[in-house]
């Protein structure tokens, strides 16, 4: 089934940096999708459209088509708010917000009108679980979110994702600021996680992106180059450009 | 042997250099220590519980100060109604809603040159709009609307600035969890900013407790023997009692000015004090 399929996507900002060039392409549901390449290649900025918090930037050209489940999410008509309950992010940077571990946990499911603090309590604890923290922080979940270590912090990010009980997880380089273990972690707890959500993640590295693709697009300069299943991408590219990044000719 | 000398040159005008700007810094902090310590030195024998708490006697040469401490009590609380609330909504809109276009610029440019009138073109304009147009009379209600014109612009600029130092980064998070705007800025951005908030909304008020242009011809009393009862009436209050009593009272007791400076001083800094102190607890526990 498919979870997201676009169409003709091109995006421009006003200061004609980084964009969008007819983007196509289909992500299924329940599978890592990798989108990966050189630094400036529009994968966050794509990342950024499927859950509309592009509306931030200065974006002066969008066209084409993203289906969610087969509705059309730049239509000016969408709901951003609930696409963005339902579309989850984590961000390269692990940014937790200047309140307590808990908090972070309900903040969102409180601005969505959620009050039962038996739901609360259920979605701290089993976000946790998901996100392979709750071990680390079960005793301590009243303390600030910002005395955790880095890696902790991002899974604590994740956690925040995952308690909004989303369909589809976005991760911008979530591992680029971890040491080997954290990553370990964050990785593991993904392969889990792709069995109940659609996860599009941007790797920090082709070896992160070869690890753990189910599918892989390789974007360079705005433009899909090519996609492929599981590891083809990297073992077998078929475009010369791909295979130029892969095998560290140049990015 | 010749880089040995290079560095050692280099040593001399780094030590000169560090000594001047000692001085320099020492010199800066002379005045206000001088303007302290002389007006505690020379007040300090005036001041008793009988001349914080009694009327002001035989035209004013004798008795206390009551009516006039009480007077910049209710003008600076008057200004903090009305300041308040409208500077900080303003910051709000400015720093978090306002898009950056020729209309919002026109905006700031208008706060900025408030903040550069005289306070006593405050005072004719409050005058003019709140006494005489609006027939407040010289009253409570006139002397804080015109402080509070007055102090808008300190408040708007710093809290705005406050609110402008919440990392952007949250923002981003709240929406990304589905945050509205709103949601946003009374959940994560008002809170972290809340102390510099405090900070401006305190300076503005301190600036405010101790003009006495803008309060000259809008409410202040020369000499009134009782407390003010209601937003209408006039009141004594702290900056002008001083400048009458140091200009338009013949045979002055100098130690009842020096005195009523003190408290005057006291009053001021001891806000000041405050919105430090503010400020550094909330450093203390920044979670950023």
């Amino acid at each position: 089934m498919d979870k997201i399929v676009v169409e003709n996507l091109s995006l421009k900002y006003s200061d004609g940096t980084e964009s969008l060039k007819d983007i196509n392409l289909t992500i299924p549901v329940n599978v890592i999708y990798v989108l990966f390449g050189p630094a400036g290649g529009g994968k966050s900025t794509f990342l950024r459209v499927l859950n509309r918090l592009n509306d931030l930037a200065d974006v002066t050209q969008l066209s084409g088509k993203v289906l969610l489940d087969g509705q059309n999410i730049l239509d000016p008509k969408t709901d951003v708010i609930q696409l963005r309950r339902k579309v989850g992010m984590v961000f390269a940077r692990p940014v937790v917000l200047p309140m307590s571990i808990r908090a972070n946990l309900t903040y969102g499911l409180e601005l969505a009108g959620q009050r039962s603090q038996t739901r609360l309590n259920g979605a701290v604890e089993s976000s946790l679980k998901k996100a392979a923290l709750w071990e680390e922080v079960k005793d301590r979940l009243d303390e600030p979110a910002i005395s955790l270590s880095g890696g902790q912090q991002q899974r604590l990010c994740l956690a925040r994702v995952l308690a909004m009980e989303p369909d589809v997880i976005l991760l911008d380089e979530p591992t680029s600021g971890l040491d080997p273990i954290s990553t370990g972690r964050v990785e593991a707890a993904l392969q889990e996680l792709k069995e109940q959500y659609t996860i599009i993640i941007v790797p920090h590295s082709v070896q992160q992106a070869a690890r753990i693709a189910d599918v892989a697009s390789f974007f360079l300069q705005g433009e899909l180059v090519e996609t492929a299943q599981g590891k083809d991408l990297f073992v077998n590219p078929k475009d010369q450009r791909t295979q130029d990044y892969v095998e560290g000719r140049f990015g | 042997m010749k880089a040995a000398r290079t560095s050692n040159f280099r040593h001399i005008f780094q030590k000169i250099g560090y000594g001047t700007l000692t001085v320099m810094t020492l010199l800066t902090v002379l005045p206000i220590v001088l303007v302290v310590a002389y007006i505690v030195y020379q007040g300090l024998p005036a001041i008793s519980w009988e001349f914080l708490t009694d009327f002001p006697r035989e035209g004013m040469r004798q008795g206390g100060i009551w009516p006039a401490i009480v007077g910049t009590i209710y003008l600076t609380l008057g200004t903090a109604i009305f300041s308040v609330p409208l500077g900080v909504a303003a910051a709000v809109y400015l720093a978090e809603y306002a898009p950056d276009n020729n209309w919002t610029r026109l905006i700031r440019l208008a706060i900025i040159n408030l903040a550069g009138i005289p306070s006593v073109v405050y005072g004719l304009f409050g005058l003019g709009l709140f006494v005489i147009f609006l027939q407040f009379g010289t009253s409570i209600l006139a002397g804080s609307l015109t402080l509070s014109i007055m102090t808008l612009p300190v408040i708007i600029s710093t809290s705005e600035e406050s609110l402008r130092s919440v990392p952007q980064a949250f923002r981003v998070v709240s929406f990304s969890l589905g945050g509205t705007r709103w949601q946003t800025i009374r959940r994560i951005v008002l809170p972290e900013a809340l102390p510099g908030v405090l900070t401006g909304v305190i300076l503005g008020l301190e600036r405010a407790a101790g003009e006495t242009a803008p309060i000259l011809f809008t409410v202040a009393a020369f000499y009134l023997p009782r407390l003010p009862e209601s937003l209408f009436d006039a009141t004594m209050a702290l900056p002008y009692h001083l400048f009458v009593i140091s200009t338009s009272v013949p045979g002055m007791p100098i130690q009842i000015q020096y005195g009523t400076a003190l408290v005057l001083l006291a009053f001021v800094l001891s806000m000041n004090l405050f919105a430090t102190v503010i400020r550094s607890r909330a450093r203390a526990r920044r979670q950023w």
